[in-house]
């Protein structure tokens, strides 16, 4: 037991120290972690991903809590998040002081250059694995070999209708992702995704 | 000891008032900060952010030590950081130990096949929101089409990503590269 917390606590910490750019940023390590360790599945994650969007506090941090959780109970939640703030209280300890200097610091600001696109496309690859959980049926498609398999229709309409009303229809993009995610939750049962 | 509880409750406001994170956690830092408790100003708030999203980690945490460092040297910012993290470690944990007792019915699986289907559409529009800061020049795309590329086909360590384009943003920087 002693060592999963260790353990837990370590992948956490590798999570705070290089996800950059805010808490969707933590998603690529989680997956990873799921892949290496096996203590979560990719569709546990993405069912993680929107009990945190739907629930006060910051996405990062109420992810590596119910990560925590889902492995190891209370002590395991508490050891994720604390995990996953660790480095970066440690950081923002050693660079207030100079604060102004990090801030203009050439080197640091051409390495965030870099580390902008790093990572949209970490959360965009990580995007890829829940598309093909929510949209595709691999699975039925490499047992049947028919095209029309391939693709979850019910899902593949919904994300479509989704995409329009959370970028385009202007009365009601602004809504927090809560509404978005509560509608589709409805649509799911009612027409028994 | 006083102005340690109280710097650990104001950040444990904030944290239950802030939904998912990021901007919205701006407007509820001014109206706890700046309106109630006047410990900062609106201009610092907005450094503060800047920072916190500069360096590793969950911008809201970040922020939140970086305050409290301000106010009350190191303990201030270990106190603030353990108050924005208290109210989601709590509630979390609740929510999750509810909803394992309830994963098998049907009703409840279905439900969560429908918002697995938004989950794809929040992350795309994180996707678009974030690239239009980061990828700005040839440099900045290609970077972005390698990351996307090899980390969906091969089985990388997104640590090994970041290194690498943090090293690489250095060096296309000196060639000066950026901006074209």
């Amino acid at each position: 037991m002693m060592l999963l917390y260790l353990h837990l606590f370590w992948e956490f910490f590798k999570t705070g120290l290089f996800a950059v750019g805010g808490g969707m940023a933590t998603l690529p390590f989680l997956y990873s972690m799921s892949d290496k360790t096996g203590w979560f599945t990719h569709a546990q994650l993405a069912d993680m991903i929107a009990v945190s969007e739907s629930t006060p506090g910051p996405i990062g941090v109420n992810m590596a809590t119910y990560v925590g959780f889902s492995t190891a109970g209370v002590p395991g939640a508490v050891i994720a998040t604390f995990g996953l703030v660790t480095p970066s209280v440690i950081i923002i300890l050693f660079i207030a002081k100079a604060l102004k200097a990090f801030r203009e610091n050439k080197y640091v600001d051409a390495g965030f250059y870099g580390l902008r696109p790093c990572s949209v496309g970490l959360i965009a690859a990580a995007g890829v694995l829940v598309v093909k959980l929510a949209l595709f049926n691999v699975d039925l498609y490499s047992e049947t070999g028919a095209i029309a398999d391939l693709f979850n229709v019910k899902a593949v309409i919904l994300a479509a209708l989704l995409i329009v009303a959370t970028r385009c229809i202007r009365k009601i993009r602004g809504l927090h992702p809560i509404f978005f995610i509560a509608a589709s939750a409805v649509v799911g049962v009612v027409f028994s995704f | 000891m006083k102005k340690y509880w109280e710097l650990f409750i104001t950040f444990a406001r904030i944290g239950v008032m802030t939904f998912g994170g990021g901007y919205a956690m701006i407007p509820i830092l001014e109206r706890e900060l700046v309106d109630r408790k006047q410990w900062t100003t609106s201009e610092e708030i907005m450094d503060y952010y800047a920072v916190g999203q500069c360096t590793p980690g969950v911008i809201a945490v970040n922020t939140a030590t970086f305050i409290g460092y301000r106010l009350c040297g190191v303990p201030g910012g270990i106190i603030a950081t353990a108050g924005v993290v208290f109210p989601s470690l709590v509630i979390i944990c609740v929510i999750a130990g509810v909803l394992s007792n309830f994963a098998d019915i049907p009703a409840v699986k279905s439900a969560f096949a429908g918002i697995r289907v938004c989950v794809c559409v929040l992350i795309f529009n994180a996707v678009v929101k974030l690239w239009k800061a980061a990828v700005t020049d040839k440099a900045t795309l290609a970077l972005f089409l390698l990351v996307f590329v090899l980390s969906v086909f091969f089985d990388i360590s997104p640590v090994v990503f970041v290194l690498f384009c943090a090293a690489a943003g250095i060096v296309l920087a000196r060639l000066g590269v950026r901006g074209k």
